[in-house]
């Protein structure tokens, strides 16, 4: 992976965190404490503050930077959870990723965070987004049903009732909207297919 | 020596009362730090702030770390794993409610109490 591609990736994923920092907190407003856009924005303005130094690192080398900044600076739930996929695919992804080791890598990472956050899919977390979107890349689909499966599942959130995180304490109120960390973690995969998919079009 | 107590929660303010309310039952015999609030300062936790914290009382017979919400225990864990590995194991978070927690904790601790009995007291309060 050339290192005009891994700086397309922070970028592109820096970016959608940003535009969207104001849906993520509407969403959290409903039901959590109102903070997962500015959080998650705070930690990934820091993120792109460290480009173009951040793209010249080998890409493991790149992800434990951004995980390790994301558990440092986001500072709730979701530092250490996004915190945890970016340094579990750090551990995990060679410089140059093969399909094979990406859907590798992010089988692992999926599962470091549901260790971490000690939750299981069905609980109206990320993981609703994560573990659905991880099926789709084992059964080798393509970018775009990445995306779609991403957004769906982000969807499929939304009658679901909370019983992990700060949604949980809604109980029944929970119900009828959807996850922020869902969302944002739909969002940030489809930032990262558009930009690896730019990627194939520069060849 | 005695095990130290750290308190974190997402507010500085009561992070700051809950170790004040420990302290009164304690005094100076018991090495007490608290952290609150995000990077930026809003309600949060901030992962190196809760490695400062410990850091700033640690003691060889062990730290105890009390929390008050998901996110302050998640970021907690992350900070325990930061610290030096020979340390790492005498750092126990307490699952219990932060402030009756923390005065429970530092009350048992000023008794010379171990670490698992000095958590063991902090969880077993509400029985």
């Amino acid at each position: 992976m050339d290192q005009q591609t891994r700086e397309h990736l922070v970028r592109g994923v820096s970016a959608v965190v940003s535009d969207h920092a104001e849906e993520l907190t509407a969403l959290d407003r409903a039901i959590g404490d109102g903070d997962h856009g500015i959080n998650l924005k705070r930690g990934f303005d820091a993120v792109a503050a460290e480009l173009p130094a951040l793209a010249a690192k080998p890409l493991p080398e790149m992800l434990k930077t951004i995980g390790t900044t994301l558990v440092m600076k986001v500072g709730g739930a979701s530092g250490p959870l996004f915190g945890t996929f970016f340094l579990e695919l750090a551990k995990n992804l060679p410089p140059e990723p093969d399909r094979a080791a990406l859907v590798q890598a992010t089988a692992k990472a999926a599962a470091a965070v549901k260790a971490r956050g000690r939750s299981e899919p069905g609980q109206k977390t990320l993981l609703d987004v994560l573990f659905p979107v991880q099926a789709v890349l084992e059964a080798g689909g393509s970018g775009d049903a990445v995306k779609a499966e991403a957004a769906a599942a982000a969807e499929r959130t939304v009658p679901l009732l909370a019983t992990r995180g700060r949604a949980s304490f809604l109980g029944e109120r929970s119900v009828g909207h959807m996850d922020p960390g869902a969302r944002s973690s739909s969002l940030i995969i489809a930032a990262v297919v558009d930009a690896l998919a730019a990627q194939e079009t520069r060849r | 020596m005695s095990v130290s107590v750290v308190v974190v929660s997402h507010s500085p303010k009561v992070a700051e009362g809950a170790a004040d309310m420990a302290r009164q039952m304690v005094g100076e015999g018991v090495k007490l730090a608290w952290t609150g609030g995000d990077p930026d300062g809003g309600l949060g936790t901030d992962v190196a702030a809760i490695v400062a914290a410990i850091e700033s009382v640690w003691s060889p017979d062990g730290v105890a770390v009390l929390v008050d919400l998901g996110g302050a225990e998640t970021n907690a864990e992350m900070a325990i794993e930061q610290i030096d590995e020979h340390k790492r194991d005498l750092v126990v978070i307490c699952n219990a409610p932060i402030v009756e927690g923390a005065v429970i904790a530092a009350t048992e601790a000023s008794g010379g109490s171990s670490l698992a009995a000095v958590r063991d007291a902090a969880e077993d309060f509400y029985g």
